[in-house]
């Protein structure tokens, strides 16, 4: 799955929300003029990239581990079973969630243009926004992996997938062994947000 | 930092927020907070100046009769940063209005994916 796909957008460019165009607007000005600091502003933004929403993300991962009703709803139309906890988007993206199996490793790149389900996810973290790690992810993607200090067996197949402005994806990582019987507050705290993107594994017990 | 989020706590009523701190609903939220502590930060204004130019912006929605639940709390802030900006000399009304157009025009050229960049 390279960046040559069709990045159908209707009529080819991008669009901005009228918040995120204001939001550019002021701060290509104010960073032009000295006022801010982009790195200044990226640290400050990054102590709060777990903040936006209660981690939701994490309760939908844990209620797929111990309800099979809802795991097998979730892959067959995330957007309606995530819904059905009372986390939704504003903008009413589709949402798609990818199972990681023993045999597959997913793993989500994308939020050029805020193309990051953070309904679920919360804010996403710099370094998932830098062209490097989009681009690295798409060639290179157990070199990515190792770096976030995952190492697949080499059996596993890992699959790379690009959000579009319509589709927005979210890992559904494999339940860690050693939890069974756990309620979903608990297992849901080993959820972790770069899990659900496929950049890092749920926590071991 | 973490002494300035405190002063912000003290001084500006109606941040959204949780045991933890200040949450978002949306990542140009967090921007729109960052923008305004990195220009206090900077000396720009003082958060008693900031909280009046917040509570201005508050009171003629209210007085529009636009709903005011918390909800559009951050579009406030912005409105509100935009405003104590131009008061203050450091971005003009004009220079925002060109701004955002070629902001508009380079999200246009921009096929989807890309990072949105001016030329």
């Amino acid at each position: 799955m390279s960046g040559d796909h069709d990045h159908d957008h209707g009529h080819g460019g991008s669009e901005l929300s009228e918040m995120d165009l204001r939001v550019r607007t002021l701060e290509s000005l104010l960073v032009e003029k000295g006022y801010v600091d982009p790195a200044a502003l990226d640290r400050l933004i990054e102590t709060y990239e777990t903040k936006i929403g209660p981690r939701n993300g994490a309760r939908v991962v844990a209620k797929a581990w111990v309800d099979a009703k809802f795991r097998a709803w979730l892959l067959e139309d995330a957007s309606a079973a995530i819904a059905s906890l009372g986390f939704t988007g504003r903008q009413g993206e589709h949402l798609i969630a990818l199972e990681n199996t023993p045999r597959v490793h997913n793993m989500v790149v994308c939020t050029l243009c805020s193309c990051y389900p953070w309904p679920v996810l919360g804010l996403p973290p710099v370094w998932y926004k830098s062209a490097p790690y989009r681009s690295r992810a798409v060639i290179d993607p157990r070199g990515v992996l190792r770096e976030f200090g995952v190492t697949l067996p080499e059996d596993v197949e890992v699959r790379v997938w690009d959000s579009t402005a319509e589709v927005r994806y979210l890992v559904l990582p494999q339940r860690p062994a050693g939890t069974g019987g756990w309620s979903e507050d608990r297992l849901a705290d080993l959820v972790t947000r770069d899990s659900m993107i496929g950049t890092g594994l749920a926590l071991d017990p | 930092m973490m002494a300035d989020l405190e002063a912000i706590e003290r001084e500006i009523p109606g941040v959204p927020r949780d045991a933890e701190g200040p949450v978002f609903k949306a990542p140009w939220e967090a921007q729109a907070f960052a923008m305004a502590v990195a220009l206090h930060e900077r000396g720009a204004f003082s958060w008693k100046e900031w909280a009046a130019c917040l509570a201005e912006v508050i009171a003629e929605v209210r007085r529009r009769g636009e709903v005011d639940d918390g909800r559009e709390y951050y579009r406030h802030w912005l409105t509100a940063l935009e405003r104590i900006v131009a008061r203050k000399g450091i971005v003009t009304d004009a220079l925002l209005e060109g701004r955002r157009h070629e902001w508009e025009e380079a999200a246009r050229r921009t096929p989807h994916g890309q990072p949105i960049v001016l030329e």
